[in-house]
């Protein structure tokens, strides 16, 4: 049953990347865009993991697409057309960094098993003794607010930045600033 | 937008029900899926459906730009002041063991001190950066 859950989610997946790859309306880019992370939270939770999907509907689906549908609002609403020319060296660019990436993933541990360096050394000593260090009964909370309590302020910190980085740029100022004539050197 | 009565209804009675969800997220993330940064997306998210239905400057009304960067830059104190706080009182930077005489408590108050700044940055960033492209919008 989940197989085939899996299955339709997955083509369903491939049809919306392949409908963003071809519409060249922005606005239904942004709609499809959307589509996209729904289809990516609703696999995580498959795979249960409910703090992902959670994270992957709010802000893919949500935050996402509301603020690329505000940047289009903002900005032109054009879009070029797209040269039709083949190009043999792009695809042989494209098909050997694709090859590349497949053999790369040959030295992975197969998904979901259980000798995997990643399930016998950390994540066994996480389940065994989360609970006991920190009282918390979601691990995933554990692990994000307490043993991996500064990477999370790193990532609050890049959040952080973020805006500011935005509010530099964009943020109107009351007056433009016009350097007068008396500072001219 | 603001003659669409049936999304004002709407949206009145949706966006107590979403801030109110966002609350439990954030402090029911111990338990259950979710924590900081997913509860600041969706208390953004409330004020964001406000913002869109009853417009810009009401929504401005409720959160000024200057509230909003005194809580995005006060979330990122609040997670590093707990860092410094466990400091002084002995442990290393983040270790919330030596916040209460009782190590699980101590993991505790930092667990929750942490996730609220982790939400109270990420909900005003986000709102911020809304807010900054729409005004944009208007202007044009």
């Amino acid at each position: 049953m989940a197989l085939t859950i899996d299955i339709f989610l997955l083509l369903f997946l491939i049809a919306t990347a392949i409908g963003i790859l071809r519409t060249r309306h922005l606005f239904a880019m942004a709609m499809m865009f959307g589509l996209y992370s729904l289809l990516v939270a609703s696999l995580f939770l498959l795979m249960d993991a409910p703090d992902v999907a959670f994270t992957e509907a709010a802000v893919g689906t949500g935050i996402a697409t509301v603020l690329m549908l505000a940047t289009l609002a903002a900005t032109r609403r054009s879009s070029e057309k797209p040269r039709q020319r083949f190009s043999p060296s792009a695809l042989i660019i494209t098909l050997s960094t694709t090859a590349l990436l497949f053999y790369g993933t040959l030295d992975l541990p197969n998904f979901g098993d259980p000798q995997a360096p990643l399930h016998t050394e950390m994540a066994g000593r996480f389940i065994e003794q989360g609970q006991q260090d920190t009282g918390v009964p979601n691990l995933v909370t554990a692990v994000l607010a307490s043993y991996r309590g500064f990477d999370t302020l790193g990532e609050v910190t890049v959040v952080f930045t973020a805006g500011v980085g935005v509010l530099l740029l964009l943020k109107r100022r009351r007056k433009p600033v016009v350097r007068g004539k008396s500072h001219a050197r | 937008m603001r003659d669409n009565l049936i999304l004002r209804v709407i949206a009145k009675a949706l966006i107590p029900v979403i801030l109110l969800y966002a609350f439990y997220v954030q402090f029911h993330g111990d338990f259950s899926p979710g924590g900081g940064f997913q509860a600041g997306v969706i208390f953004s998210t409330a004020i964001l459906l406000y913002a869109l239905v009853f417009g810009m400057d009401k929504a401005a009304d409720v959160l000024s730009d200057r509230v909003l960067i005194a809580l995005a830059s006060g979330g990122v104190l609040l997670y590093a002041g707990v860092g410094v706080a466990s400091l002084l009182l002995g442990g290393n930077y983040l270790d919330y063991n030596v916040l209460a005489d009782d190590p699980v408590a101590g993991q505790h108050i930092g667990i929750i001190l942490i996730e609220l700044g982790v939400g109270m940055t990420v909900a005003s960033t986000m709102l911020l950066i809304f807010f900054t492209f729409a005004r944009r919008m208007v202007i044009r």
